[in-house]
Protein backbone atom coordinates (compact mmCIF):
# COMPACT_ATOMS: atom_id res chain seq x y z
CA UNK A 1 0.00 0.00 0.00
CA UNK A 2 1.34 3.39 -0.98
CA UNK A 3 -0.17 6.71 0.04
CA UNK A 4 0.67 10.38 -0.38
CA UNK A 5 1.90 12.03 2.79
CA UNK A 6 1.05 15.58 3.82
CA UNK A 7 3.07 16.38 6.95
CA UNK A 8 2.06 20.03 7.28
CA UNK A 9 4.11 22.79 8.90
CA UNK A 10 3.95 21.60 12.51
CA UNK A 11 5.40 18.18 11.75
CA UNK A 12 8.43 19.84 10.23
CA UNK A 13 8.98 21.98 13.32
CA UNK A 14 7.49 21.70 16.81
CA UNK A 15 6.09 18.24 16.16
CA UNK A 16 9.10 16.62 14.49
CA UNK A 17 8.63 13.58 16.72
CA UNK A 18 5.12 13.05 15.33
CA UNK A 19 6.56 13.04 11.81
CA UNK A 20 9.39 10.66 12.76
CA UNK A 21 7.17 8.24 14.66
CA UNK A 22 4.54 8.15 11.89
CA UNK A 23 7.19 7.40 9.26
CA UNK A 24 8.70 4.61 11.37
CA UNK A 25 5.41 3.03 12.32
CA UNK A 26 3.98 3.01 8.81
CA UNK A 27 7.15 1.51 7.40
CA UNK A 28 6.82 -1.31 9.91
CA UNK A 29 3.14 -1.74 9.04
CA UNK A 30 4.01 -2.03 5.36
CA UNK A 31 2.53 1.27 4.21
CA UNK A 32 4.73 3.40 2.00
CA UNK A 33 4.40 7.12 2.70
CA UNK A 34 5.39 9.36 -0.16
CA UNK A 35 5.69 13.01 0.83
CA UNK A 36 3.91 15.38 -1.55
CA UNK A 37 6.68 17.24 -3.38
CA UNK A 38 6.44 21.00 -2.90
CA UNK A 39 3.48 20.86 -0.50
CA UNK A 40 2.44 24.20 0.94
CA UNK A 41 0.79 25.26 4.19
CA UNK A 42 -2.92 24.39 4.31
CA UNK A 43 -3.62 27.88 5.65
CA UNK A 44 -4.73 26.49 9.00
CA UNK A 45 -7.16 28.66 10.97
CA UNK A 46 -5.86 32.08 9.83
CA UNK A 47 -6.74 31.42 6.18
CA UNK A 48 -10.37 30.42 6.73
CA UNK A 49 -10.79 33.30 9.19
CA UNK A 50 -9.59 35.79 6.62
CA UNK A 51 -10.98 34.62 3.30
CA UNK A 52 -13.27 31.70 2.64
CA UNK A 53 -11.83 31.19 -0.84
CA UNK A 54 -8.24 31.23 0.40
CA UNK A 55 -9.10 28.76 3.15
CA UNK A 56 -10.35 26.35 0.50
CA UNK A 57 -7.82 27.05 -2.27
CA UNK A 58 -4.73 26.28 -0.17
CA UNK A 59 -5.81 22.74 0.80
CA UNK A 60 -7.05 22.08 -2.75
CA UNK A 61 -3.65 23.03 -4.14
CA UNK A 62 -2.10 20.27 -2.04
CA UNK A 63 -4.76 17.78 -3.03
CA UNK A 64 -4.05 18.52 -6.69
CA UNK A 65 -0.34 17.91 -6.05
CA UNK A 66 -1.23 14.57 -4.44
CA UNK A 67 -3.41 13.68 -7.41
CA UNK A 68 -0.55 14.44 -9.77
CA UNK A 69 1.54 11.86 -7.94
CA UNK A 70 -0.91 9.28 -9.23
CA UNK A 71 -1.94 8.21 -5.75
CA UNK A 72 -5.54 7.85 -4.60
CA UNK A 73 -5.11 8.51 -0.88
CA UNK A 74 -3.39 11.20 1.13
CA UNK A 75 -2.79 11.00 4.84
CA UNK A 76 -2.45 14.02 7.10
CA UNK A 77 -1.39 13.28 10.70
CA UNK A 78 -2.02 16.84 11.91
CA UNK A 79 -5.70 16.94 12.86
CA UNK A 80 -5.89 20.61 11.88
CA UNK A 81 -4.50 19.96 8.37
CA UNK A 82 -6.66 16.86 8.09
CA UNK A 83 -9.70 18.94 8.92
CA UNK A 84 -8.87 21.69 6.41
CA UNK A 85 -8.24 19.17 3.63
CA UNK A 86 -11.51 17.38 4.38
CA UNK A 87 -13.62 20.52 4.69
CA UNK A 88 -12.16 22.07 1.52
CA UNK A 89 -12.77 18.90 -0.47
CA UNK A 90 -16.35 18.65 0.75
CA UNK A 91 -17.15 22.30 0.09
CA UNK A 92 -15.74 22.26 -3.42
CA UNK A 93 -17.70 19.12 -4.21
CA UNK A 94 -20.95 20.65 -2.97
CA UNK A 95 -20.59 24.14 -4.40
CA UNK A 96 -19.95 24.40 -8.13
CA UNK A 97 -19.39 28.14 -8.02
CA UNK A 98 -16.76 27.76 -5.34
CA UNK A 99 -15.14 25.01 -7.38
CA UNK A 100 -14.92 27.32 -10.37
CA UNK A 101 -13.30 30.04 -8.29
CA UNK A 102 -10.81 27.60 -6.78
CA UNK A 103 -9.86 26.33 -10.23
CA UNK A 104 -9.46 29.91 -11.45
CA UNK A 105 -7.13 30.68 -8.56
CA UNK A 106 -5.10 27.49 -8.98
CA UNK A 107 -5.14 27.50 -12.77
CA UNK A 108 -5.86 23.78 -12.76
CA UNK A 109 -8.90 21.53 -12.61
CA UNK A 110 -9.82 19.91 -9.31
CA UNK A 111 -10.65 16.27 -9.80
CA UNK A 112 -11.64 15.40 -6.24
CA UNK A 113 -10.26 11.91 -6.77
CA UNK A 114 -7.90 11.83 -3.82
CA UNK A 115 -9.27 10.44 -0.60
CA UNK A 116 -8.13 12.18 2.58
CA UNK A 117 -7.47 10.06 5.63
CA UNK A 118 -6.05 10.46 9.06
CA UNK A 119 -3.33 7.88 9.83
CA UNK A 120 -5.51 6.52 12.63
CA UNK A 121 -8.11 5.54 10.05
CA UNK A 122 -5.51 3.61 8.07
CA UNK A 123 -4.42 1.78 11.20
CA UNK A 124 -7.82 1.09 12.71
CA UNK A 125 -9.83 0.50 9.52
CA UNK A 126 -7.57 -0.36 6.58
CA UNK A 127 -4.90 -2.38 8.32
CA UNK A 128 -7.14 -3.39 11.19
CA UNK A 129 -6.42 -3.78 14.88
CA UNK A 130 -6.41 -7.56 14.56
CA UNK A 131 -3.32 -7.38 12.40
CA UNK A 132 -1.74 -4.75 14.64
CA UNK A 133 -2.28 -7.00 17.65
CA UNK A 134 -0.32 -9.78 15.96
CA UNK A 135 2.58 -7.43 15.36
CA UNK A 136 2.89 -6.23 18.96
CA UNK A 137 6.27 -7.21 20.38
CA UNK A 138 5.89 -5.76 23.85
CA UNK A 139 2.64 -4.90 25.52
CA UNK A 140 2.05 -1.60 27.25
CA UNK A 141 1.13 -3.63 30.29
CA UNK A 142 -1.75 -1.90 32.05
CA UNK A 143 -0.63 1.61 31.12
CA UNK A 144 -3.52 3.88 32.11
CA UNK A 145 -4.20 6.15 29.17
CA UNK A 146 -6.66 8.98 28.62
CA UNK A 147 -7.36 9.14 24.88
CA UNK A 148 -7.78 12.73 23.83
CA UNK A 149 -9.21 13.40 20.36
CA UNK A 150 -9.78 17.15 20.51
CA UNK A 151 -11.93 19.05 18.04
CA UNK A 152 -10.68 18.84 14.52
CA UNK A 153 -10.33 15.10 14.14
CA UNK A 154 -14.02 14.52 14.78
CA UNK A 155 -15.89 17.74 13.91
CA UNK A 156 -17.95 18.37 11.92
CA UNK A 157 -18.84 14.74 11.25
CA UNK A 158 -20.45 15.55 7.85
CA UNK A 159 -17.07 16.66 6.53
CA UNK A 160 -14.53 14.53 8.38
CA UNK A 161 -16.55 11.33 8.72
CA UNK A 162 -14.26 10.16 11.48
CA UNK A 163 -15.65 8.10 14.35
CA UNK A 164 -18.35 9.43 16.70
CA UNK A 165 -18.15 13.20 17.26
CA UNK A 166 -19.11 13.06 20.95
CA UNK A 167 -17.67 9.75 22.13
CA UNK A 168 -15.06 8.48 19.65
CA UNK A 169 -13.37 5.12 20.22
CA UNK A 170 -10.53 4.67 17.70
CA UNK A 171 -7.71 5.81 19.98
CA UNK A 172 -9.18 3.88 22.90
CA UNK A 173 -9.36 0.72 20.83
CA UNK A 174 -5.78 1.16 19.69
CA UNK A 175 -4.61 1.63 23.29
CA UNK A 176 -6.43 -1.54 24.36
CA UNK A 177 -4.95 -3.46 21.45
CA UNK A 178 -1.49 -2.47 22.61
CA UNK A 179 -2.18 -3.79 26.11
CA UNK A 180 -2.93 -0.46 27.76
CA UNK A 181 -5.98 0.50 29.72
CA UNK A 182 -8.17 3.07 27.93
CA UNK A 183 -9.88 5.07 30.64
CA UNK A 184 -13.44 6.28 30.33
CA UNK A 185 -13.54 10.05 30.77
CA UNK A 186 -15.68 12.96 29.68
CA UNK A 187 -13.18 15.30 28.05
CA UNK A 188 -12.25 13.32 24.92
CA UNK A 189 -13.45 15.97 22.51
CA UNK A 190 -13.25 19.15 24.56
CA UNK A 191 -11.25 21.98 23.01
CA UNK A 192 -7.63 22.56 24.18
CA UNK A 193 -7.58 26.15 22.95
CA UNK A 194 -6.10 25.05 19.64
CA UNK A 195 -4.48 27.82 17.66
CA UNK A 196 -4.68 30.28 20.57
CA UNK A 197 -1.41 28.90 21.91
CA UNK A 198 0.47 32.04 20.94
CA UNK A 199 -2.26 34.68 20.77
CA UNK A 200 -4.72 34.04 23.60
CA UNK A 201 -2.55 31.90 25.81
CA UNK A 202 -4.76 32.45 28.87
CA UNK A 203 -7.58 30.63 27.12
CA UNK A 204 -5.22 27.72 26.49
CA UNK A 205 -4.21 27.67 30.16
CA UNK A 206 -7.86 27.49 31.14
CA UNK A 207 -9.07 24.89 28.62
CA UNK A 208 -6.00 22.68 28.58
CA UNK A 209 -5.84 22.96 32.36
CA UNK A 210 -9.34 21.53 32.64
CA UNK A 211 -8.45 18.67 30.30
CA UNK A 212 -5.30 17.80 32.25
CA UNK A 213 -7.15 17.94 35.55
CA UNK A 214 -9.93 15.76 34.26
CA UNK A 215 -7.43 13.19 32.93
CA UNK A 216 -5.68 13.12 36.29
CA UNK A 217 -8.95 12.59 38.08
CA UNK A 218 -9.82 9.74 35.74
CA UNK A 219 -6.62 8.10 36.95
CA UNK A 220 -4.52 8.58 33.83
CA UNK A 221 -0.75 8.11 33.80
CA UNK A 222 -0.48 9.74 30.40
CA UNK A 223 -2.57 11.25 27.61
CA UNK A 224 -2.47 10.04 24.03
CA UNK A 225 -3.20 12.48 21.21
CA UNK A 226 -3.42 12.63 17.42
CA UNK A 227 -2.77 16.32 16.80
CA UNK A 228 0.32 18.50 17.17
CA UNK A 229 -1.68 21.49 18.42
CA UNK A 230 -3.25 19.43 21.21
CA UNK A 231 0.12 17.93 22.07
CA UNK A 232 1.80 21.28 22.30
CA UNK A 233 -0.95 22.91 24.35
CA UNK A 234 -1.09 20.06 26.84
CA UNK A 235 2.65 19.41 27.04
CA UNK A 236 4.49 22.66 26.38
CA UNK A 237 2.03 24.68 28.44
CA UNK A 238 1.75 22.17 31.27
CA UNK A 239 4.36 23.80 33.50
CA UNK A 240 2.59 27.14 33.36
CA UNK A 241 -0.73 25.40 34.01
CA UNK A 242 0.74 23.66 37.07
CA UNK A 243 1.79 27.05 38.38
CA UNK A 244 -1.62 28.52 37.78
CA UNK A 245 -3.48 25.67 39.47
CA UNK A 246 -0.76 25.36 42.13
CA UNK A 247 -0.82 21.66 41.56
CA UNK A 248 1.58 19.05 40.28
CA UNK A 249 0.16 17.44 37.15
CA UNK A 250 3.13 15.75 35.51
CA UNK A 251 1.17 13.95 32.80
CA UNK A 252 3.18 12.97 29.72
CA UNK A 253 1.38 13.69 26.45
CA UNK A 254 2.24 11.20 23.71
CA UNK A 255 1.33 10.73 20.10
CA UNK A 256 -0.53 7.52 19.30
CA UNK A 257 2.22 6.77 16.78
CA UNK A 258 4.79 6.83 19.57
CA UNK A 259 2.82 4.39 21.74
CA UNK A 260 2.29 2.13 18.75
CA UNK A 261 5.97 2.34 17.85
CA UNK A 262 6.96 1.32 21.36
CA UNK A 263 4.67 -1.67 21.23
CA UNK A 264 6.12 -2.62 17.85
CA UNK A 265 9.57 -2.72 19.46
CA UNK A 266 11.06 0.64 18.51
CA UNK A 267 13.12 2.60 21.00
CA UNK A 268 12.23 5.83 22.72
CA UNK A 269 14.90 7.92 21.10
CA UNK A 270 13.98 7.10 17.53
CA UNK A 271 10.31 7.74 18.35
CA UNK A 272 11.21 11.20 19.63
CA UNK A 273 10.01 10.46 23.15
CA UNK A 274 12.90 12.48 24.54
CA UNK A 275 11.59 15.60 22.87
CA UNK A 276 8.58 16.19 25.06
CA UNK A 277 8.57 18.77 27.83
CA UNK A 278 6.98 16.44 30.37
CA UNK A 279 9.40 13.54 30.43
CA UNK A 280 7.62 10.23 29.71
CA UNK A 281 10.69 7.98 29.89
CA UNK A 282 10.40 6.86 33.52
CA UNK A 283 6.76 5.94 33.13
CA UNK A 284 7.40 4.06 29.90
CA UNK A 285 10.45 2.22 31.21
CA UNK A 286 8.35 1.02 34.12
CA UNK A 287 5.54 -0.05 31.78
CA UNK A 288 7.75 -1.91 29.35
CA UNK A 289 9.94 -3.57 31.98
CA UNK B 1 -30.30 47.86 28.02
CA UNK B 2 -31.74 49.39 24.88
CA UNK B 3 -30.67 48.16 21.51
CA UNK B 4 -31.15 49.85 18.19
CA UNK B 5 -32.50 47.32 15.72
CA UNK B 6 -31.46 47.88 12.15
CA UNK B 7 -33.79 48.44 9.24
CA UNK B 8 -35.22 45.54 7.28
CA UNK B 9 -32.85 46.35 4.42
CA UNK B 10 -29.72 46.33 6.55
CA UNK B 11 -30.80 43.05 8.12
CA UNK B 12 -31.44 41.38 4.79
CA UNK B 13 -28.19 42.55 3.26
CA UNK B 14 -26.20 41.34 6.23
CA UNK B 15 -27.91 37.95 6.30
CA UNK B 16 -27.17 37.58 2.58
CA UNK B 17 -23.51 38.45 3.03
CA UNK B 18 -23.21 35.86 5.77
CA UNK B 19 -24.92 33.25 3.66
CA UNK B 20 -22.71 33.98 0.67
CA UNK B 21 -19.53 33.37 2.68
CA UNK B 22 -20.65 30.56 4.97
CA UNK B 23 -23.50 28.90 3.14
CA UNK B 24 -25.45 29.14 6.41
CA UNK B 25 -28.68 30.97 7.23
CA UNK B 26 -28.81 32.90 10.48
CA UNK B 27 -32.61 33.17 10.19
CA UNK B 28 -32.86 29.49 11.14
CA UNK B 29 -31.67 30.15 14.68
CA UNK B 30 -34.48 29.95 17.24
CA UNK B 31 -32.37 31.02 20.19
CA UNK B 32 -32.36 27.77 22.12
CA UNK B 33 -28.92 28.53 23.57
CA UNK B 34 -27.46 25.08 23.04
CA UNK B 35 -24.45 26.54 21.22
CA UNK B 36 -23.70 28.79 24.18
CA UNK B 37 -24.11 25.96 26.66
CA UNK B 38 -21.47 23.86 24.96
CA UNK B 39 -19.07 26.62 23.95
CA UNK B 40 -15.77 26.12 25.77
CA UNK B 41 -14.78 29.78 25.44
CA UNK B 42 -18.13 31.25 26.53
CA UNK B 43 -16.68 32.06 29.96
CA UNK B 44 -14.34 34.61 28.38
CA UNK B 45 -16.77 36.16 25.89
CA UNK B 46 -18.64 39.41 26.44
CA UNK B 47 -21.69 38.03 24.60
CA UNK B 48 -22.67 34.39 24.26
CA UNK B 49 -22.57 32.81 20.79
CA UNK B 50 -26.40 32.65 20.71
CA UNK B 51 -26.60 36.36 21.57
CA UNK B 52 -24.29 37.05 18.67
CA UNK B 53 -26.58 35.18 16.26
CA UNK B 54 -29.46 37.25 17.62
CA UNK B 55 -27.50 40.46 16.96
CA UNK B 56 -26.93 39.18 13.45
CA UNK B 57 -30.64 38.50 12.94
CA UNK B 58 -31.41 42.01 14.12
CA UNK B 59 -28.76 43.53 11.87
CA UNK B 60 -26.74 44.91 14.77
CA UNK B 61 -23.59 44.58 12.78
CA UNK B 62 -21.35 47.08 14.54
CA UNK B 63 -22.15 45.68 17.97
CA UNK B 64 -21.45 42.17 16.83
CA UNK B 65 -18.13 43.06 15.24
CA UNK B 66 -17.01 45.00 18.30
CA UNK B 67 -17.74 42.05 20.59
CA UNK B 68 -14.90 39.93 21.92
CA UNK B 69 -16.96 36.86 21.06
CA UNK B 70 -16.26 36.62 17.37
CA UNK B 71 -12.52 37.17 17.91
CA UNK B 72 -11.96 34.64 20.65
CA UNK B 73 -14.14 31.90 19.20
CA UNK B 74 -11.67 29.01 18.98
CA UNK B 75 -13.23 27.45 15.86
CA UNK B 76 -13.74 24.25 17.85
CA UNK B 77 -17.02 23.51 16.05
CA UNK B 78 -18.80 22.16 19.11
CA UNK B 79 -21.71 24.50 18.37
CA UNK B 80 -21.90 23.25 14.78
CA UNK B 81 -22.31 19.66 15.92
CA UNK B 82 -24.96 20.40 18.53
CA UNK B 83 -27.25 22.98 16.95
CA UNK B 84 -30.74 21.44 16.70
CA UNK B 85 -31.43 23.63 13.66
CA UNK B 86 -28.45 22.24 11.78
CA UNK B 87 -26.68 25.58 11.64
CA UNK B 88 -22.92 25.39 11.35
CA UNK B 89 -22.37 28.29 13.68
CA UNK B 90 -18.59 27.94 13.52
CA UNK B 91 -18.80 28.79 9.82
CA UNK B 92 -20.95 31.81 10.61
CA UNK B 93 -18.35 32.93 13.16
CA UNK B 94 -15.77 32.69 10.35
CA UNK B 95 -17.98 34.85 8.17
CA UNK B 96 -18.33 37.51 10.90
CA UNK B 97 -14.57 37.76 11.18
CA UNK B 98 -14.06 37.84 7.44
CA UNK B 99 -16.58 40.65 7.05
CA UNK B 100 -15.20 42.59 10.01
CA UNK B 101 -11.66 42.34 8.62
CA UNK B 102 -12.93 43.50 5.23
CA UNK B 103 -14.55 46.52 6.82
CA UNK B 104 -11.45 47.22 8.84
CA UNK B 105 -13.31 46.75 12.12
CA UNK B 106 -10.94 44.97 14.43
CA UNK B 107 -11.39 46.02 18.05
CA UNK B 108 -8.25 47.22 19.81
CA UNK B 109 -6.56 44.64 21.98
CA UNK B 110 -7.73 41.61 20.00
CA UNK B 111 -4.63 39.57 19.35
CA UNK B 112 -6.09 36.72 17.28
CA UNK B 113 -6.55 38.86 14.15
CA UNK B 114 -2.94 40.06 14.43
CA UNK B 115 -1.92 36.42 14.60
CA UNK B 116 -3.92 35.63 11.46
CA UNK B 117 -2.28 38.42 9.48
CA UNK B 118 1.28 37.55 10.52
CA UNK B 119 0.67 33.84 9.93
CA UNK B 120 -0.56 34.48 6.40
CA UNK B 121 2.37 36.83 5.78
CA UNK B 122 4.70 34.00 6.69
CA UNK B 123 3.20 31.49 4.30
CA UNK B 124 2.99 34.13 1.60
CA UNK B 125 6.73 34.56 1.90
CA UNK B 126 7.93 30.99 2.37
CA UNK B 127 5.05 28.76 1.34
CA UNK B 128 5.16 27.23 4.80
CA UNK B 129 4.91 28.61 8.30
CA UNK B 130 8.05 29.87 9.99
CA UNK B 131 7.15 29.67 13.67
CA UNK B 132 10.08 31.61 15.05
CA UNK B 133 9.26 34.53 12.78
CA UNK B 134 5.58 34.30 13.68
CA UNK B 135 6.27 34.36 17.41
CA UNK B 136 8.67 37.28 17.34
CA UNK B 137 6.51 39.38 15.03
CA UNK B 138 3.35 38.63 17.02
CA UNK B 139 5.04 39.49 20.31
CA UNK B 140 6.14 42.84 18.95
CA UNK B 141 2.81 43.63 17.31
CA UNK B 142 0.88 42.76 20.47
CA UNK B 143 3.22 44.69 22.77
CA UNK B 144 4.44 41.61 24.66
CA UNK B 145 8.05 41.40 23.45
CA UNK B 146 9.22 38.89 26.06
CA UNK B 147 6.28 36.50 25.97
CA UNK B 148 7.36 32.85 25.93
CA UNK B 149 11.01 33.85 25.74
CA UNK B 150 11.80 31.49 28.61
CA UNK B 151 10.67 28.53 26.50
CA UNK B 152 13.06 29.34 23.68
CA UNK B 153 16.27 27.65 24.95
CA UNK B 154 14.60 24.32 25.65
CA UNK B 155 12.72 24.37 22.34
CA UNK B 156 15.94 25.03 20.47
CA UNK B 157 17.70 22.31 22.41
CA UNK B 158 14.97 19.81 21.60
CA UNK B 159 15.02 20.82 17.95
CA UNK B 160 11.41 22.01 18.06
CA UNK B 161 11.95 25.41 16.59
CA UNK B 162 14.34 26.81 14.03
CA UNK B 163 15.84 30.18 13.23
CA UNK B 164 16.03 29.52 9.51
CA UNK B 165 12.68 29.21 7.73
CA UNK B 166 11.86 26.15 5.64
CA UNK B 167 10.98 27.30 2.16
CA UNK B 168 9.22 25.57 -0.69
CA UNK B 169 10.98 25.66 -4.04
CA UNK B 170 8.62 28.16 -5.52
CA UNK B 171 7.24 30.32 -2.73
CA UNK B 172 6.18 32.85 -5.32
CA UNK B 173 3.43 30.44 -6.27
CA UNK B 174 1.75 30.95 -2.90
CA UNK B 175 2.06 34.71 -3.24
CA UNK B 176 0.40 34.55 -6.66
CA UNK B 177 -2.31 32.32 -5.28
CA UNK B 178 -3.09 34.84 -2.54
CA UNK B 179 -3.10 37.71 -5.07
CA UNK B 180 -5.53 35.85 -7.29
CA UNK B 181 -7.86 35.21 -4.37
CA UNK B 182 -7.81 38.90 -3.51
CA UNK B 183 -8.48 39.83 -7.12
CA UNK B 184 -11.46 37.50 -7.41
CA UNK B 185 -12.90 38.64 -4.09
CA UNK B 186 -12.65 42.33 -4.90
CA UNK B 187 -14.87 41.84 -7.93
S1 LIG C 1 -27.84 26.08 18.98
FE1 LIG C 1 -28.49 26.77 16.91
S2 LIG C 1 -30.66 27.32 17.14
FE2 LIG C 1 -29.83 27.15 19.22
S3 LIG C 1 -29.22 29.26 19.73
FE3 LIG C 1 -27.40 28.27 18.88
S4 LIG C 1 -27.43 28.74 16.69
FE4 LIG C 1 -29.48 29.19 17.49
S1 LIG D 1 -16.77 27.23 17.36
FE1 LIG D 1 -16.55 29.13 18.54
S2 LIG D 1 -18.62 29.66 19.15
FE2 LIG D 1 -18.69 27.54 18.48
S3 LIG D 1 -18.44 26.38 20.38
FE3 LIG D 1 -16.41 26.63 19.49
S4 LIG D 1 -15.54 28.47 20.43
FE4 LIG D 1 -17.78 28.48 20.82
Amino acid sequence: MKVAYYPGCALHATAKEYDDSCQLVFKELGVKLQEIPGWICCGATPAHLTSHLLGVALPCKNLILADEMGLDTVIAPCAACFNRLKVADQEVKEDLELKKDVEKVLGRPYSGRVEIKHPLEIIVQDIGLEKVRKMVRRELEGLRVASYYGCLLVRPPEAVGFDDPEDPQSLDNLVTTLGGEALPWAFKTECCGASFSLSETDIVFQLSGEILNEALEAGAECIVVACPLCQSNLDLRQKAIEKRYRKRINLPVLYFSQLLGLALGMNMRELGLLKHMVDPTKLLEKTLA
Amino acid sequence: MKYAIASEKVRRTFAKQIEKISGERISLCYQCGKCSAGCPVAYAMDYLPSQITRFAQLGMVEKLMQSSTIWICASCKTCSVRCPRGIELAKIMDAFRILAKRRGIVPKGQIAPLFDGIFLGSIEKYGRLHEMGLISKLNIASGRPFKDLSLLPIMLRKGKIRFVPEKVNSPREVRNLIRKVEELESK
